[in-house]
């Protein structure tokens, strides 16, 4: 599982958001258009692309776009 | 695996009550800017029914299982067992299927029982009542299944209010030697008993007085500990997991080729789950009718009243090989795959 990759797949999740602004840093909770559909949004694209099953605490404890990919390596 | 085949047992009916009352979503004052069009966008839910303070699940039930049985012509005496499904009875005790009993005019020789299931509900009521006929010895059962969520609900909650509505439904099962009989498999998830939940007022958390604060959770979400709590996320993880699954794990272990059903009939969660569940298992869209639209989520009605306003006059004109699955609060889950030909099938009742 690459990070590149999980950030190519989370450009599709928030659509609002301009590319550049999906960094490892980036604190996805502030980025742009992020709302609780977005989120859920989130939780079907870790179901459908990597086969990982996270949950709300796992969305509520990451702040990065780097600690969520950390998670989601952790489930698989 | 929980996997049952109950022989000699069919669906023989249907019907489904919901109140006249029609709240509209464009009209929730918990919306701000342009949240409804997104949340109506999101989860297909135009409208709502909403009950009286007066009117009952058991009430809507009542009505729901009058009209079947006339359309029906079953006799009340040849009714040998009564289930009832809910989670908003009448009463803590006695069980509301005792009630409904002498409403309805059953007679004494009745084995009569309450389950409380929420979203998975008709389909774990419908293997209980399958189970009990499939003997032979009771012959008909009536199997009553609703909620009227809404009164759990906090006004103040954009997570619930504008989601739940009001319904209940009767469905008819008979003992039948002709019958090929009904393939279930179930599960559940205690881990996910606080994904759907109402805090206050069992026995663990009394009643008291802060059971009434009125607490906000984030923006547009207060409540109070004894009205329901649902944490959208999990039980998101859950449904797009869990109900293909479910219906996967069935359809396998049954050999049931999937081309071969004409219905999936889902538990109505909400549009943006259900496509979800939909697209995994490849299935076409017309073959997975919604009521989202105009009643949105009635908790264990969903499916019967889904078949009664979506799919009603195919099911009394032709015979259907369907497939129905529902899944939530407990968190549980179950599928059912059966066959139903020319369909007794009531129009739907307002009250």
């Amino acid at each position: 599982m690459e990070l590149e990759k999980f950030i190519e797949n989370l450009t599709e999740v928030f659509e609002d958001a301009k590319p550049e602004t999906i960094k490892p840093d980036a604190k996805f909770k502030d980025l742009e258009g992020y709302s609780s559909l977005v989120a859920l949004s989130l939780i079907a694209m870790v179901d459908e692309a990597y086969h990982v099953k996270i949950k709300g605490d796992d969305i509520r404890n990451a702040v990065t776009v780097e600690d969520l990919f950390n998670n989601v390596k952790s489930k698989q | 695996m929980a996997f049952l085949h109950i022989p000699n047992v069919r669906l023989a009916g249907l019907s489904a009550c919901v109140p006249k009352n029609v709240i509209e979503n464009t009209d929730y004052q918990g919306f701000a800017g342009d949240e409804a069009i997104k949340f109506i966008e999101s989860t297909g839910v135009e409208r709502r029914r909403i009950s009286d303070e007066k009117t009952c699940t058991s009430d809507l039930c009542f009505h729901s299982a009058e009209q079947l049985l006339k359309d029906l012509d079953w006799s009340k005496d040849d009714i040998d067992c009564l289930v009832l499904v809910t989670q908003t009875p009448d009463y803590y005790l006695p069980a509301t299927s005792f009630l409904l009993q002498k409403r309805l005019g059953l007679k004494e020789e009745l084995f009569a029982l309450d389950l409380s299931l929420g979203c998975s509900g008709w389909v774990y009521g419908a293997q209980v009542i399958a189970s009990l006929l499939s003997h032979g010895q009771l012959k008909r059962g009536l199997l009553l299944v609703g909620d009227t969520p809404l009164k759990e609900c906090s006004i103040e909650d954009k997570s619930t209010y504008p989601l739940f509505g009001d319904a209940g439904t009767a469905s008819a099962f008979t003992f039948d030697t002709e019958s090929e009989g009904i393939s279930f498999h179930s599960g559940c998830d205690g881990s996910g008993y606080d994904a759907i939940i109402i805090e206050d007022g069992g026995y663990r958390n009394q009643v008291n007085s802060n059971s009434f604060t009125l607490r906000e959770i984030e923006t547009g979400i207060k409540r109070n500990s004894l009205q329901v709590a649902l944490n959208g996320m999990d039980v998101f993880s859950f449904g797009i997991s869990k109900a293909p699954e479910s219906v996967k794990l069935l359809t396998e272990y049954y050999k049931i080729d999937i081309e071969q059903i004409d219905y999936f009939l889902f538990h109505q969660a909400n549009l943006f789950l259900n496509e979800k569940i939909r697209k995994k298992l490849k299935i076409a869209s017309e073959k997975v009718p919604y009521s989202l639209k105009n009643f949105g989520n009635t908790s264990s009605a969903t499916i019967p009243l889904t078949m009664v306003t979506e799919i009603r006059n195919d099911l009394q004109q032709e015979s259907k090989i369907i497939i129905a699955c529902g899944f939530g609060v407990g968190l549980s889950w179950g599928t059912m795959h059966f066959k139903t030909d020319r369909l007794i099938c009531s129009q739907l009742i307002e009250i």
